[in-house]
């Protein structure tokens, strides 16, 4: 890239830069090969594979029990909605019947991992476009999440909850209090996270218009969670392949149809009050009962395949099992959200600017364990 | 018209996020949410069900409650739970049973899945609320969980 | 009681009485630049701390405590270890030019400093065209920057080095025309003349009312982004860019960029305070006979200013570059120029308030 004549000194040129595996806004081991034009980008080439553990390949290794606690670290701001995943395919495989009382705990602590990844999904995203305070009070309340589900679980982040056919144990006595208390702190925190960043005029103006995704593209690039739902494609599985309490509780989907970085934000400020509501449903009428299916010590599968989606914090996360009848699966899949909503990265961001690229990465709220599995 | 009302509406909400911050500031003292960590060593208490390390319980008599029966190891995802036993004469019926040398547990392996607690059917090892499990020699991350010299509690059976 | 005055003055004479005049002459001056030294260094350290210990309470943390009362001496302590740390570099750097732009950063802001007035008669270099000096020495730092970004061979600095430079030379222009506004007011460019008008007739922020405000918010937004601080932090921008400028720094040249940002936001608080606050005027003259608390009051003024720059950062997200360039071009500039008519009219039907 030297120039050799006189002319070329004042022609733009474009170059590479290489942003990641180490860079605070790749949240993670991620890399980016951009190709920039002074501050403008022409074209982003996401290199993967920083943080790739084969975790598809050791679930064949292990029994269905043990494929669990894998799930964990994959998406580990959705923790307990993967495990929730391996556990729903291997009970509709077997066509085990869980206790109503395992669906609505499930649910509630599904959603309570909804509401902790929004959290901190919010408190980076003001991060990421440069106001740091928005870290601290995100996480503020994210912490009162993380000790319910260390007082009940025994863990703060990969809680390995659910075994197939229920769960592992019973519900901490003072986990409804502490849930309710929660809710009533949160109800007064999140009107202020639009006081803060949301009203705030520099905010906007960096947001709105910004990495527009068309419907159109949200579909083909297979873009699911608030990505797809920003764009106003109709994708909740919570909503159109009820699974657990879903079915019996009353929500709405966040649905807009901008597809910009600031719709994105606001699906996601949206599902958090949405979240508040089907906790509140369901956690003064916990049903008493079992809170396990016994199941046998080595579960073996049916010969088949099988299929089954949850919505995560992220989009729509699905566990494919190929078994041959033992003990193990002869294949498993994970269809991760992440990995297709960074793919409309470069439909979203091409023809922005570095800034720009920054937020637009921040809303699609990456994970890379998730992408690398 | 609206170039000044733009300016009007910009500079409102940001005035209205200064008062956020300026209301935590005022307050500062009493909303702090950190913790000083090494000076609270002592204080802090963990949740009864909070996973730290695996143990496993003696009673006064120095008798455990493993009968080498192997299903945590069978059950951890990880390998991180070795068993070596051999077999002794039981002195009540005279018959040869199963009996632990060593419960080897590797803490570097973990995952504290749990699945090998949930797996023991005489609740011989148990979770310990011990949270600051770092070292400086990954040998000392290698543990024998059963004491020298202890034995197993008289009455634990394997469930046939 | 005129302690300031005396004591500079004492010295002065005490010299001058035991050496010959050209060699007395280059003592006060090496006297006066190691207490400028001294204060550089030590209102650095005074400040970063003060900006660590504020974010955490913004942030519901505590900052840093561990080291000295409520933590004081922590910068101290690393600014101890930068200066102990191997000083590392790119390998193909402009050796020259990399290890010079530290330099030219850190004598920018001195040589502002030097004209600060700090309390009556204790003012080391009183020119006629102070606030003149004051704009024109400010804008030398950024090419220590510009040096710095490039010559560090880094793309990510390179990036933030060419925002900075088209950063400041936008604002530049507001920060000289705000100041200009006030200086219409004054009648003077001389830092003391400033400070005696408004110790006649009020401070300029009342009597100039509307125009005076508009010239002051003109001035706190041009001044922070003069500063490079948030939300104009792009030059730095950590969650584009790295680091920005100094991602290639280390050690004790990484700390000069850094005590100089803190000591250029001194400046430009104490700018603001010299145009709009009165200087080391009392509020009301209570304590007009006391010339040496003038200092105190100096220092508190800036320190206001400075704390609301420290509100602003951690408030605010940060801008993109398209849109720093419009609110400059778009808003400040216009706004400015009308404002400076305003006031020229005000002053000329003397409208002003005065007490």
């Amino acid at each position: 890239m030297t120039t050799t004549t006189e002319n070329n000194a004042f022609k733009s040129q474009e170059y590479f830069i290489n942003m990641g595996p180490q860079h605070p806004a790749t949240h993670g081991v991620l890399r980016l090969l951009l190709t920039i034009d002074g501050e403008i980008i022409k074209n982003i080439d996401p290199d993967l594979g920083y943080i790739h553990r084969s975790i598809e390949k050791m679930c064949e290794r292990d029994s269905y029990q043990q494929i669990v606690h894998l799930t964990d670290r994959m998406d580990y701001l959705s923790a307990h909605i993967n495990n929730e995943a391996v556990c729903l395919a291997v009970e509709n495989a077997l066509g085990l019947e869980v206790p109503e009382r395992v669906k609505v705990i499930r649910t509630i602590i599904a959603e309570l991992t909804r509401l902790a990844s929004h959290q901190l999904w919010w408190g980076v995203m003001g991060m990421d476009v440069g106001a740091l305070t928005t870290y601290f009070y995100g996480f503020r309340d994210r912490e009162m999440i993380n000790d319910i589900f260390e007082e009940t679980c025994g863990a703060r982040l990969t809680m390995n909850y659910n075994i197939p056919g229920g769960l592992m144990f019973d519900l901490h006595p003072n986990f409804v209090q502490r849930v309710k208390d929660f809710i009533a702190h949160f109800k007064t925190k999140l009107p202020e996270y639009d006081t803060l960043l949301t009203g705030n005029v520099i905010f906007q103006k960096r947001t709105q218009g910004v990495g527009i995704l068309t419907k159109e593209d949200a579909i083909s690039f297979g873009t699911t969670g608030p990505v797809a739902r920003a764009s106003g494609f109709s994708c909740d599985v919570r909503k159109h392949h009820p699974y657990s309490a879903y079915d019996r509780v009353q929500f709405n989907e966040a649905l807009f149809t901008v597809g910009d970085t600031f719709t994105r934000y606001q699906v996601r400020i949206q599902e958090m009050w949405e979240s508040m509501a089907i906790i509140e449903q369901l956690i003064d009428n916990i049903p008493d009962g079992e809170f396990k299916t016994p199941t046998n010590a080595v579960i073996k599968l049916p010969k088949g395949e099988f299929y089954q989606r949850v919505e995560t914090a992220r989009g729509e996360l699905g566990v494919f099992i190929v078994s041959d009848g033992k003990k193990n699966p002869y294949r498993l899949k994970f269809r991760s959200p992440g990995f297709s909503n960074l793919s409309a990265l470069k439909k979203m961001a091409v023809g922005s600017k570095l800034g720009d690229l920054v937020a637009i990465m921040a809303t699609l709220d990456i994970v890379v364990p998730d992408i690398d599995r | 018209m609206s170039y000044f009302s733009d300016i009007y509406n910009g500079v409102k909400t940001l005035l209205t996020g200064m008062s956020v911050t300026g209301k935590y500031f005022i307050n500062a003292r009493k909303e702090i949410i950190t913790q000083e960590f090494p000076n609270n060593r002592a204080t802090l208490k963990m949740f009864d069900r909070f996973r730290g390390e695996v143990v496993m319980p003696h009673d006064e008599n120095n008798e455990h409650r493993c009968t080498g029966c192997q299903k945590c190891e069978l059950a951890c995802p990880n390998g991180s739970i070795e068993i070596i036993w051999d077999r002794v004469i039981d002195e009540e019926t005279g018959k040869k049973i199963k009996a632990i040398d060593k419960h080897i547990y590797h803490l570097s392996m973990c995952t504290m899945c749990g699945l090998c607690i949930e797996a023991c059917p005489t609740d011989a090892i148990k979770w310990s609320q011990n949270f600051s499990n770092s070292s400086y020699d990954r040998t000392q991350l290698t543990k024998v969980l059963n004491k020298p010299g202890s034995k197993i509690a008289p009455g634990v059976k394997d469930k046939e | 009681m005129n302690i300031s005055l005396s004591i500079t003055k004492n010295i002065h004479d005490w010299l001058f009485e035991v050496m010959s005049a050209p060699f007395a002459t280059v003592v006060e001056n090496v006297l006066i630049a190691v207490a400028f030294l001294a204060f550089f260094a030590l209102a650095g350290l005074l400040l970063v701390w003060m900006e660590r210990r504020i974010a955490a309470f913004f942030q519901l943390r505590l900052g840093p405590n561990r080291v000295g009362p409520m933590g004081l001496f922590q910068t101290i302590a690393d600014a101890l270890k930068l200066v102990s740390k191997e000083l590392t570099g790119p390998d193909k750097a402009d050796k020259f030019l990399y290890n010079l732009a530290p330099y030219f950063v850190i004598v920018a802001s001195l040589m502002a400093l030097s004209v600060l007035p700090f309390s009556q008669e204790f003012h080391a270099f009183d020119i006629n065209i102070g606030v003149f000096f004051l704009i024109a020495v400010s804008s030398i730092g950024v090419i220590g920057i510009l040096l710095g970004g490039w010559s560090s061979n880094n793309k990510y600095s390179l990036i933030g080095a060419m925002r900075s430079g088209l950063q400041t030379i936008s604002y530049e222009l507001s920060v000289g025309l705000s100041i200009l506004t006030i200086v219409v007011l004054a009648g003077s460019l001389q830092i003391s003349e400033i400070i005696a008008a408004q110790q006649a007739g009020g401070w300029f922020i009342i009597q100039g009312h509307i125009p005076a405000m508009i010239a002051f918010m003109i001035f706190m937004i041009a001044g922070t982004a003069e500063t490079n601080r948030a939300p104009f932090d792009l030059i730095e921008a950590e969650s584009e860019l790295g680091a920005g400028f100094h991602t290639e720094y280390s050690g004790m040249k990484f700390a000069y960029f850094f005590l100089a940002e803190f000591i250029n936001m001194f400046i430009i608080a104490a700018i603001g305070v010299i145009l709009f606050f009165g200087g080391w005027l009392s509020p009301f003259g209570i304590t007009e006979s006391i010339p040496l608390l003038g200092i105190f009051w100096f220092m508190l003024k800036v320190l206001g200013l400075i704390f609301l720059m420290m509100w602003f950062r951690w408030t605010f997200p940060r801008l993109r570059v398209d849109q720093l360039l419009t609110l400059e071009w778009k808003y400040l500039l216009p706004i400015n120029l009308f404002n400076i008519v305003l006031m020229a009219v005000i002053v000329w039907l003397g409208l002003t308030i005065n007490f």
